[in-house]
C-alpha cells in the first residue's frame, strides 16, 4: 500500500485521542488515527470501552437492582415490591448498547471532520513515520506531528497474574453472571465502584488494601460516609492487608494481614484494581527515545515530548488518569499544532468517585493547601440540612469548601453525597473563575437542589449561613 | 507676603562655583526652615544646602547638572512679611504655582492666592476606561484570572504574572488585560520578546562628570604602561589568619590592604619617584615625604578615593581602622573635602571581583596606581612537585613620562619581596 502523508498522526483513538483529532480536524488539518481495536472497535479508549461508560451503566443498573431488592423488605418511600429479579446477561447486553451507540457516534464525529482513521496496531519507527498493521497489510504513515495517547493498563499484581478468576475491571464489566464471592484487590476508586456495585447486585465482597485505610488518595473525612454505607451493604473490608496469590482449596486466596495469621478468602472471582500504568510498550515508544518522567512519558506545559513534533497526552503522561485530563490535553495539542499559543494550564482537575455515595474533589484539599502555606478557613454543609437530599433519601454527606483566610479566594472544594457528581461542573467553573466565598454566596442556587449545600457551605464560611 | 531669593552660599575654601547634583525641592512646594533645599557639589565633596527661612519655592536658579557660581540665585521663595524689595514683583505665572499650602498665611495680597482646584499638578485624573488596579500580587502567587482572560493572554504573547488585577482577591479580569495591552501602567512583559526601541538619555552629572573628566583627562596626557606580576601570598595569609583569630576587641580585623599598604611605605623609602605629583605644564615633579595613599571606593554615586594620610607614620592598625572608617564614609557621602583630596599613590582592589589582570588609571597628578588582583589557590611548581599556593596577581600602571619600565619592574619586585616574606615588612632596618 502507499504510503499516508499527514499532517498530524494520533496513536490513540481514546478520550485524549480522539478529541485531538476532532480538534484538529475542525482546524483544517490532515489527519490519521490509529486505533489498535476492541470489542467495539476501539474508539473510545479505556473510557468508552471498559471504563467510565460502562462502569456507570453497571452501577446504574445495580442502584436501581438494589433499591428494588430493598423495596421487598421495607417501603422506604411507601412502595413495596415482590421479589424483584435481575437477568445480568440483559444487563451487560443493555450496557453493550450504550457503549456501542457512543463509540459509533466518536467514529461518525471522527469522519465528519475528515480524521482518517486506521484499525490495527501502531509501532512507531521513527518520531514521524509510524506502521499500522491494518487488516488489509502493513500501512506506512508519515507525519509532521505526532500525538502519542496511547493510555494505560490495568496494573498486573505478581501474585495474581490475570487470567482465569483473576480478573481486571474490564473483564468485571463483562461478566455474564454475577459472581457469588467477589475478592476486590484495592481500595480505590475503581475497586470500591466495582465492589459496591457488585454487593448491590446480590455478591459478597470483600475489599483488600494494603493501606490503612479505604480510598487512600481521599482524606478521611469525605471518606467516612462511603466506609459507613460499604458497611451496610454488608462489603467486608480488610486492610493493611496483601493478597498474597490463590489458595490451593478451590474457590479461595490467600490474605496476609499485619497482625493477623494468613487467611483463606472464599472468591469466585478477584478483581485485580490495584492501579494502572502507563502503556509504554507494544508501539515502539522505545525508538523514540524520550525523557521519561518515573513511569510516563515527559511532556511540557504544551504537551510536548522531549522529540520535536511529538506530542503526548492522557494516561501516558501521569496522573491523574483521568478521561478529561487527557482530553483538555488532547485539545492544547491540536491547537498548538494548528498554530495557536496554547497550554495546559487548568486550574483545577476534578475527580470523581462513583462510590455509594460519591465523592467529589476539586483543587487543594485543607491539608494540601496548609501544605502549601496557606491559611484556609474550612468549612461544611451536610446533607442532612438540605431539603432536597432529603426527599431523594439522601442525607449522607456535605460540601465542603476550603478557602484563604486572607481574601476569601476558594482554593479547593468537596463533596460526599448522593449525586454530588453533577455539582463537579459547579465546583470547577467556580475554581477556574477565581471565585471568593462572596461570589458563591452571592449567586442565586436554585431551590430545591443539591446546589444549596454549596451556596450554604460559602454562606456558612462568612458567619451567614441560613438553613443551619 | 513677600520674595526672598536664597543665594548659593560659600561652600568651601577657594571654590567658587558648584554644580547642582540634586534639587530636594521644587516649584510649588512649601518648605520649612533648614529643610534642605539642594545638593552641590565642589571639586569633590557634596554640600547640601538648607534654607535659611521657611516658604514656598516660586523658583528654582538651575537644573541639576548646571553650575552656579557662589553668591548666584539658588532658590527664590515667597515667604510670609516682606520680603527683598527687588524681587517682590515676582511674575504672575510663578506665583500661580502656589499651593494651597500657602493659602491660610495673612495675605495682604500683593499676590493673588489661586484657588485650590488648580493645585495637585501631580495627581492626574485617572482615564476613564481604566480600572483601578489592586495592589501587587506577591511573586509566588499565581495570578487568578478565568480561562477567557488566560487565553486572550496566552494569544497576545502576555504573561499573566505582569499583569495586576483589579477584581476582588486581585482577579485579572478582561478590563485589566485591555489595560495593559494598551501599555498599561506596567513594565513590558518578559514572554513577549519585543524590540525594545527605547533610548534613555542619562545626564553625566555631578560626581559621575567629575569622574569621566579625571579618567579622559588622565588617558589624555599620561603615557600610562601596565606590569603585571604575581605574588605569593600564602605566608601572608596565614599571619593574617593568626592575626585575626586573636579576635581582639580593641583591634580591627585585618584584610590584605593594610599589608599592601605597609608594603607601599616600605618600598617607597627606597623608591621616592614614585610617591610624587608630576605638574606636566610647570614640568616639574614634587617628591612627597609623606605617604598618603589613595584607596579607590565604589560609592553609590560613583569612584571616590579617600585618602589615608601619612602611612609613614601609622602601622597596620591604624591602617585597617582608618580604612573602614573612610569607606564608611565615602560610601556614606559624608566624606570631607579633606579626606578625598592630597593622595600621593593610589591602590585599587575590586576584592573578589579583582579578576587576574586590570589595567588601572592613574590618578593624576600622581604618577603610579598599584591594582590588586583576586587571591587564588593555584599550583605551583616548587622544589620538583606541585603545591597548592596562593597567589595574587598586582596589576599596576606608572606615568612612563616620568617613570622608566626597569624602575618600576624594580619596584614592584620590591613589593612582592616584602609581602612573600611578611616579616620583612615590620623589621626596622
Amino acid at each position: 500500500m502507499a504510503d499516508i502523508a499527514a499532517k498530524v498522526l494520533v496513536v490513540g483513538g481514546g478520550p485524549g485521542g480522539y478529541v485531538c483529532a476532532i480538534r484538529a480536524g475542525q482546524l483544517g488539518l490532515d489527519v490519521v488515527l490509529v486505533e489498535q481495536g476492541g470489542p467495539n472497535g476501539g474508539l473510545g479508549g479505556t473510557c468508552l470501552n471498559v471504563g467510565c461508560i460502562p462502569s456507570k451503566a453497571v452501577i446504574h443498573a445495580a442502584d436501581a437492582y438494589h433499591q428494588a431488592v430493598t423495596q421487598a423488605t421495607s417501603a422506604p418511600f411507601g412502595i413495596r415490591v415482590e421479589r424483584p429479579t435481575i437477568d445480568f446477561g440483559l444487563t451487560i447486553e443493555w450496557k453493550n448498547g450504550i457503549v456501542g451507540r457512543l463509540t459509533s457516534g466518536v467514529g461518525a464525529l471522527l469522519k465528519r471532520h475528515r480524521v482518517k482513521i486506521l484499525h490495527g496496531r501502531a509501532e512507531m519507527v521513527d518520531g514521524k513515520t509510524c506502521r499500522v498493521e491494518t487488516d488489509t497489510g502493513p500501512q506506512v504513515v508519515k507525519a509532521e506531528h505526532v500525538v502519542l495517547a496511547a493510555g494505560s493498563e490495568a496494573a498486573v499484581l505478581p501474585t495474581l497474574p490475570f487470567g482465569g478468576k483473576v480478573i481486571s475491571s474490564t473483564e468485571a464489566l463483562a461478566l455474564s453472571a454475577i459472581p457469588g464471592r467477589l475478592a476486590v484487590i484495592g481500595a480505590g476508586y475503581i475497586g470500591l465502584e466495582l465492589g459496591t456495585a457488585f454487593a448491590k447486585l446480590g455478591a459478597k465482597v470483600t475489599v483488600i488494601e494494603a493501606e490503612e485505610r479505604i480510598l487512600p488518595a481521599y482524606d478521611v473525612e469525605l471518606v467516612r460516609p462511603v466506609a459507613k454505607r460499604l458497611e451496610a451493604l454488608g462489603v467486608e473490608i480488610l486492610t493493611r492487608a496483601r493478597a498474597v496469590g490463590l489458595s490451593s482449596e478451590e474457590g479461595a486466596m490467600l490474605v496476609e494481614q499485619e497482625g493477623a495469621a494468613r487467611r483463606s478468602i472464599p472468591a469466585d472471582r478477584i478483581l485485580v484494581a490495584t492501579g494502572r500504568r502507563a502503556r509504554l510498550t507494544g508501539f515502539g515508544l522505545e525508538r523514540l527515545d524520550l525523557s521519561m518522567n518515573g513511569g510516563f512519558v515527559q511532556i511540557d506545559e504544551r504537551c510536548a515530548t522531549s522529540m520535536r513534533n511529538v506530542w503526548a497526552i492522557g494516561d501516558l503522561t501521569g496522573e491523574p488518569m483521568l478521561a478529561h485530563r487527557a482530553m483538555a490535553q488532547g485539545i492544547v495539542v491540536a491547537e498548538v499544532i494548528a498554530g495557536h499559543r496554547r497550554v495546559f494550564d487548568g486550574t483545577v482537575i476534578p475527580a470523581v468517585c462513583f462510590t455509594d455515595p460519591e465523592v467529589v474533589t476539586v483543587g487543594l484539599s485543607p491539608e494540601e493547601a496548609r501544605h502549601a502555606g496557606r491559611e484556609v478557613h474550612v468549612t461544611t454543609f451536610p446533607f442532612q440540612a438540605n431539603g432536597r437530599a432529603l426527599t431523594l433519601g439522601a442525607g449522607d454527606g456535605f460540601v465542603r469548601i476550603t478557602a484563604r483566610t486572607d481574601n476569601h479566594l476558594v482554593l479547593g472544594i468537596a463533596a460526599v453525597g448522593a449525586g454530588v457528581a453533577e455539582l463537579a461542573g459547579a465546583f470547577s467553573l467556580a475554581l477556574e473563575m477565581g471565585a471568593r466565598l462572596e461570589d458563591i454566596g452571592g449567586t442565586i442556587y436554585a431551590h430545591p437542589t443539591l446546589g444549596e449545600a454549596f451556596h450554604e457551605a460559602s454562606l456558612r464560611a462568612l458567619g451567614e449561613a441560613i438553613h443551619i | 507676603m513677600g520674595v526672598r531669593v536664597i543665594k548659593l552660599p560659600d561652600v568651601g575654601e577657594g571654590v567658587a562655583e558648584a554644580e547642582l547634583v540634586e534639587w530636594h525641592v521644587e516649584v510649588g512646594q512649601s518648605v520649612l526652615e533648614d529643610q534642605l533645599l539642594a545638593a552641590v557639589m565642589t571639586d569633590k565633596a557634596t554640600v547640601e544646602i538648607p534654607s535659611p527661612v521657611a516658604g514656598t519655592v516660586v523658583a528654582l536658579g538651575g537644573e541639576v547638572g548646571g553650575v552656579l557660581a557662589v553668591g548666584a540665585e539658588l532658590v527664590r521663595l515667597e515667604v510670609a512679611g516682606e520680603g527683598d524689595q527687588e524681587v517682590a514683583a515676582a511674575p504672575r505665572e510663578a506665583a500661580k504655582a502656589e499651593p494651597v499650602a500657602a493659602a491660610p498665611m495673612p495675605s495682604p495680597a500683593p499676590v493673588q492666592t489661586p484657588a485650590p482646584k488648580h493645585v495637585e499638578p501631580n495627581v492626574p485624573s485617572p482615564p476613564v476606561a481604566r480600572p483601578s488596579l489592586g495592589p501587587p500580587r506577591p511573586p509566588s502567587e499565581k495570578p487568578i484570572a478565568s480561562p477567557a482572560v488566560r487565553r486572550r493572554a496566552r494569544e497576545a504573547g502576555v504573561d499573566l504574572r505582569q499583569v495586576r488585577g483589579s477584581g476582588p482577591a486581585g482577579r485579572i479580569s478582561h478590563d485589566d488585560l485591555d489595560a495593559f495591552l494598551r501599555g498599561g501602567p506596567q513594565t513590558a512583559t518578559a514572554r513577549a520578546r519585543v524590540a525594545n526601541t527605547q533610548v534613555e538619555t542619562v545626564k553625566v552629572i555631578g560626581l559621575r562628570r567629575r569622574i569621566a573628566q579625571a579618567m579622559a583627562e588622565s588617558k589624555r596626557r599620561i603615557a600610562h604602561f601596565s606590569y603585571v606580576e604575581e605574588v605569593d601570598v600564602t605566608t601572608l595569609e596565614e599571619l593574617r589568619s593568626a592575626l585575626n583569630a586573636q579576635n581582639r576587641q580593641d583591634r580591627p580585623r585585618l584584610t590584605l590592604m593594610p599589608f599592601l599598604m605597609q608594603a607601599l611605605v616600605r618600598a617607597i623609602a627606597d623608591f621616592p619617584e614614585m610617591n610624587a605629583h608630576y605638574d606636566d605644564e610647570a614640568e616639574t615633579i614634587e617628591r612627597y615625604g609623606g605617604v598618603h595613599i589613595g584607596i579607590a571606593t565604589q560609592t553609590p554615586s560613583g569612584l571616590m578615593v579617600p585618602v589615608v594620610r601619612h602611612c609613614e607614620a601609622h602601622g597596620l592598625w591604624d591602617f585597617a581602622s582608618e580604612l573602614s572608617r573612610l569607606a564608611e564614609a565615602a560610601r556614606e557621602g559624608r566624606a570631607t573635602r579633606a579626606e578625598l583630596t592630597g593622595s600621593t599613590i593610589t591602590i585599587t582592589s575590586l576584592g573578589a571581583l579583582g579578576g587576574i589582570v586590570s589595567t588601572p588609571v592613574i590618578n593624576r597628578p600622581q604618577v603610579a596606581i598599584i591594582g590588586v588582583n583576586k587571591e587564588v589557590v593555584r599550583p605551583v611548581w616548587q622544589g620538583g612537585q606541585f603545591v597548592p599556593r596562593t597567589m595574587m596577581n598586582l596589576s599596576s600602571s606608572f606615568d612612563h613620562r616620568v617613570i622608566d619600565g626597569y624602575v618600576a619592574a624594580r619596584f614592584i619586585q620590591r613589593i612582592k619581596g616584602l609581602l612573600e616574606a611578611p616579616a620583612t615588612l615590620f623589621i626596622e632596618e
